[in-house]
């Protein structure tokens, strides 16, 4: 999963960092906005570019210390990019399971789980949460940059009676940080009762909202789904909150590097498979019995032979960082691999990386080289995630 | 110390006894934001103008610094390769980053004045 895009959030290519300024106008040609855009310019956002929105990629307090903040206290993020659906009728689940390796029949109402949506060469189309909200009705989050490929892809593969609806008139806020679960229990006792990966539908503030315990920071916290028109006065009402700061696209995406988990368009994609991607967890005990989602085949070729290249945590022995795209060289200084996420690591305090390397050179320990600006840096495999996830159990 | 003068770069130079001193503008640190790492050029290493010689890194992006001039590099700020963020809290002084001896010390009158400098960045 991701906040949506296929680049890091808001990162210029080096040597063009200064170049920010976009004139106004044209930063603003055909950029979609979310619900809490005039919010993030009031509260002094930096907006970009990103999955076709204007996003905040910080705030004035920066991306440091937003990082440090959902670490300590609760950080806001604004992730009404993301593609919001539902789906629903008789079957429904087993309907999805056409396209995902997950056990949504086995997904208990009111219970939410990450899976995949596959392609028919056993890549990764996207990767998605799907939650349970019983009655034959399933509600989908899937990532900015690719809802208007997973949706069609979904509704073209739908039997009769069971329908993909949008909800392009809901925002989506993510809560997150260790005392999301105080400033919660303030506004709705109910959610914050909530197991991790539990979902409930609460009226908050008047709103009718839809609350699931998870996040994507490695730390506790809720994502929170308010119709568009309640989205400002609701997001007020957390930053009123003594624990609540903002926090923007960057610190989201140091977060989740951080934690270890994949960002779409970067780790995972279309030429993925998620075996060597570290996510063959995501594929359901009876899933693997039948073998029956779209491109379930490849899949299931690879964990029988085993992988090829393996995505593996990666720490420089160094201080500098290796962003993506970073060349890995193996013990005889041959190109073996790419760094696919990687930069400065705040909660760590020093660089970070992750990337593909071949199986052999997967284990942990493994000395590596990162090729920076020509220079071979000493690094190491690692074991991720790099800062301890923190959810509830 | 010499007035400040400005690259189109994000840079600053300052003439000490003879010496450039170089750094990264207020405006640049404010853009890159939390700095996080640093790499300077080796002393006596010889350097064009506009060429990349230093990188500095934030959270979010690296970006290359540029020689403003031509010279030698005779001097590098170990204080911002020790605490990175010397340059967020003190771009315009302490948080400087190399310092060079110039070929064509009367180039340095040719590069931006402060005012320039200003008007440059409100047009970019």
């Amino acid at each position: 999963m991701d906040r949506g895009g296929s680049h890091l959030p808001g990162i210029p290519p080096a040597g063009d960092l200064y170049a920010e300024r976009v004139p106004l106008a044209e930063a603003n040609a055909d950029l979609k906005t979310t619900p809490l855009d005039a919010l993030h310019r009031a509260l002094g956002g930096k907006m970009v570019p990103f999955a076709g929105y204007a996003m905040p990629v910080q705030y004035p307090a920066g991306i440091m210390a937003e990082h440090l903040h959902c670490r300590s206290g609760a950080a806001l993020f604004d992730v009404s990019h993301m593609g919001q659906a539902s789906l629903y009728g008789a079957g429904a689940a087993a309907a999805l399971e056409r396209l995902v390796p997950g056990d949504m029949q086995g997904l208990k109402p009111a219970r939410q789980r990450y899976t995949l949506l596959t392609t028919a060469a056993g890549t990764i189309l996207d990767d998605l949460m799907v939650a349970n909200l019983g009655n034959e009705r399933l509600f989908l989050v899937v990532n900015a940059s690719r809802k208007d490929i997973d949706l069609p892809h979904i509704a073209a593969h739908l039997p009769a009676g069971v329908t993909l609806a949008r909800h392009e008139d809901r925002a989506l806020l993510a809560l997150q940080g260790p005392a999301a679960a105080a400033v919660m229990a303030r506004l709705s006792p109910e959610v914050a009762a909530l197991p991790f990966m539990g979902v409930a539908t609460v009226l908050i503030d008047g709103a009718d909202c839809l609350v699931s315990r998870s996040g994507y920071t490695g730390e506790d916290g809720f994502e929170i789904s308010v119709p568009a028109e309640r989205a400002e006065a609701f997001a007020r009402l957390l930053l009123a909150q003594p624990e609540v700061q903002p926090a923007g696209l960057g610190a989201r995406d140091s977060l989740r590097l951080e934690a270890g988990l994949c960002l779409y368009g970067n780790d995972i994609d279309e030429t993925t498979n998620p075996v060597e991607a570290g996510l063959t967890w995501t594929i359901g005990k009876r899933r693997k019995t039948e073998w029956n989602f779209l491109g379930a085949e490849p899949i299931r070729a690879m964990l029988h032979d085993g992988p090829a290249r393996l995505r593996v945590g990666i720490l420089p022995d160094g201080r500098a960082p290796a962003r993506g795209h970073t060349e890995i060289a193996g013990p005889d200084g041959a190109v073996i691999g790419m760094v696919t996420s990687g930069g400065f690591g705040p909660s760590l305090g020093g660089p970070c990386a992750m990337g593909y390397v071949p199986a052999a050179l997967a284990a942990d320990g493994t000395a590596l080289s990162l090729i920076v600006r020509g220079k071979p840096l000493p690094a190491r495999v690692a074991p991720m995630p790099f800062v301890p996830h923190r959810y509830v159990r | 110390m010499s007035e400040t003068r400005f690259t189109k770069d994000h840079e600053w130079v300052r003439l000490e006894d003879g010496i450039a001193v170089v750094g990264i503008t207020e405006h640049a640190q404010e853009a890159l934001g939390d700095v996080v790492f640093v790499d300077l050029p080796d002393a006596g290493r010889d350097v064009s103008e506009g060429e990349a010689v230093a990188v500095v890194e934030s959270v979010k992006a690296a970006s290359d610094v540029y020689s403003p001039l031509d010279g030698r590099v005779v001097e590098t700020n170990p204080a911002i390769v020790e605490d990175p963020a010397l340059v967020n809290r003190a771009a315009g002084g302490d948080g400087w980053f190399f310092k060079l001896e110039l070929s064509d010390p009367a180039a340095f009158d040719a590069l931006m004045d402060e005012a320039a400098y200003t008007a440059f960045l409100e047009t970019h």
